[in-house]
């Protein structure tokens, strides 16, 4: 009888490579839900991950499936591009804000408008954060950043742009959710809907976006712990959580 | 197979579909819309891959996708829409992955105009993107060329794992011609795509990571220098051009496509005026056919380099040449084609009028 048993072991959908991300940073966790949602549904060998530019840019190294780096905004287009050519592989893009919000609009847009089959992983820290914390689509009215020093201001800027619920009024998305990683809770309705993201992909259902809501505790100048707070606070009642399109749900329906 | 009457833009999409292109991925632009037009037919006919994207930058990146996952790919555009796939072809010779890139040209700069002219010149031989990398850039001056070049073209860009540009302009495009497409071009022996990421590791393999960013300096220029060896292959071994008449001439043109066409008109019409004129074409505009220059005859003083531009080509002539010979210019632009009785023009004015 063995004495011991292994209760809990680092997702083999993730090398060894050490993470580069700041300390209480949440791409450390929403990597682990990645590669989990990936392993458990048996999907390791068939996916590709495009990494893009911003604080995830070097995640190639860190998931152990095959992996193609892009320009600035243009991961969507990227895996449209594989996925048409290799329709069996499972394609995700990890974008953050800056990447997906504002240079990649587009190519996000229409990715989901033509319900290529593909996984967005879009990561929301309200900020830039490679670049050093410049300001972003995402925002918050009055949130100081290096190109809002007094505080984002609407008339000036915009009001902050709501992703989910823009991609859920495009009538290619298949599915589109919010979630966050601020409590244990949370990770695991996270990985839910990561999972099933992945799901209707390999049933080859269309377009999937799941949005976290993150954190940026350099560039926001919060500790870890603020920072997750200041997120419930301040990012979830903006950027509230939950499903803002399940069209399969719909076709269940119309069944 | 008997020779075809084809539009150029249609001709070189069929060249592509037989070369084994597997995708097309391109946005509409004149003068090259019978292009992607005749793709989105037949390219589904044949169970392959077309897709109008949003854009040309998102035309490019699929094109990048498809490549990286060891896919042969295609897309075409114009002079505009290739300005803004440049970000894409840099990543893409970056990563060093092959894809096949048509260019035809129309008038600029800013939205110019949708008439012929050679104005990408250096757009398409100084890379045209960030960093430091070119592409192996085929110039045709016909419709069969077109169709050879592109045929062979997927096994240069496999070959090399490097982007090639077929650079043609709005006449070839829009001109209809006799092809054959049954020529035989020469076959590039290949490596196995072992490096794609295309999801494929059922057979146990490690994981493909396509990628150009070497945030270490020192690694990055082992890259820069890696793809320098690439580009000096090129420049060694696989010049091509074409000398014409060059035995008796007295006076050569330089001219490349659609020009250099006009150019074998011009030299007959000298002919009969008594005048020899010779002509270097180059087929590839890079690498720059330096090695034609050092086989012009002793007697030659002068060389005429014709181009649909206001003097893009005419820096390499000189480069190639080193002083040798005195390297006149005479080019229209605008959407304006020389006539051959301009380019006689100027070379009677070169050598001092008819004898």
């Amino acid at each position: 009888m063995p004495t011991s048993k292994i209760v809990y072991q680092k997702s083999a959908g993730l090398t060894d490579v050490p993470l580069t991300y700041c300390p209480g940073c949440t791409h450390g966790i929403i990597h682990k839900l990645v590669a989990q949602s990936l392993e458990e549904l048996g999907l390791l060998e068939r996916s590709i991950g495009i990494s893009s530019v911003g604080c995830s840019a070097l995640n190639y190294d860190f998931f152990s499936c095959d992996m193609v780096q892009v320009a600035h905004g243009r991961a969507p287009a990227v895996a449209t591009g594989i996925k048409r050519v290799r329709d069996n592989a499972i394609l995700f893009t990890y974008q953050g804000d800056g990447d997906l919000a504002s240079i990649g609009i587009a190519e996000a847009i229409h990715a989901a408008h033509r319900s290529e089959n593909i996984t967005i992983i879009f990561v929301n820290n309200a900020i830039y954060g490679m670049t050093g914390g410049q300001m972003a689509p995402t925002t918050l009215i009055g949130q100081k950043t290096t190109t809002s020093p007094d505080g984002r201001d609407a008339k000036e800027t915009g009001l902050p742009l709501k992703i989910s619920e823009m991609m859920a009024t495009i009538p290619g998305a298949t599915y589109v959710e919010r979630v966050s990683v601020h409590n244990p809770q949370h990770v695991n309705k996270a990985k839910k809907a990561l999972k099933k993201a992945f799901d209707i992909q390999d049933k080859k259902q269309g377009f999937s976006l799941i949005e976290f809501v993150s954190t940026c505790p350099v560039n926001w100048g919060m500790t870890p712990k603020d920072a997750v707070d200041w997120a419930v606070e301040h990012m979830i009642p903006y950027y509230p959580l939950g499903v803002y399109k399940d069209r399969t749900k719909e076709e269940q329906a119309n069944d | 197979m008997a020779k075809v009457l084809m539009k150029g833009n249609e001709a070189m999409a069929l060249a592509a579909i037989k070369a084994g292109c597997e995708a097309f991925y391109g946005y509409p632009i004149t003068p090259q819309n019978e292009l992607p037009e005749y793709m989105s037919k037949h390219m589904h006919e044949n169970d392959r891959v077309f897709v109008q994207s949003e854009s040309e930058v998102a035309a490019i990146n699929m094109v990048y996708g498809a490549a990286a996952a060891g896919a042969r790919v295609l897309t075409s555009s114009s002079s505009p829409g290739i300005a803004l796939k440049q970000e894409g072809i840099s990543y893409i010779a970056g990563s060093e992955l092959p894809a096949v890139i048509i260019n035809v040209m129309r008038g600029g700069p800013g939205l110019g105009g949708i008439q012929p002219s050679q104005g990408d010149y250096k757009q398409i031989t100084r890379g045209g993107g960030n960093g430091d990398y070119y592409l192996y850039s085929l110039a045709p001056e016909s419709l069969q060329e077109a169709v050879d070049l592109i045929k062979e073209s997927f096994d240069i860009a496999d070959y090399f794992r490097n982007p090639v540009m077929i650079a043609v302009d709005g006449l070839i495009g829009q001109m209809m011609e006799p092809v054959d497409f049954d020529h035989d071009v020469p076959k590039w022996t290949l490596e196995p795509k072992t490096w794609a990421a295309d999801g494929n590791r059922s057979n146990g393999r490690e994981k493909n990571i396509v990628n150009s960013l070497y945030l270490d300096p020192l690694v990055l220029e082992q890259h820069n220098l890696k793809l320098k060896a690439k580009y000096d292959e090129m420049k060694r071994d696989h010049q091509r051009y074409e000398m014409i008449n060059m035995d008796k001439a007295e006076v050569v043109i330089c001219a490349f496509g659609s020009t250099s066409r006009i150019a074998r008109t011009s030299v007959e019409i000298l002919k009969e005026n008594g005048i020899e004129c010779g002509i270097i074409r180059p087929i590839t505009i890079f690498p720059f056919p330096t090695k034609a220059f050092e086989e012009i005859p002793q007697k030659v003083q002068d060389i005429l380099v014709v181009e649909m531009n206001t003097g893009q080509m005419v820096d390499d002539v000189r480069l190639a040449d080193q002083f040798r010979h005195n390297v006149h210019f005479y080019g229209r632009v605008g959407g304006v084609v020389p006539e051959a009785e301009e380019i006689v023009e100027q070379v009677m004015n070169i050598v001092g009028g008819a004898k």
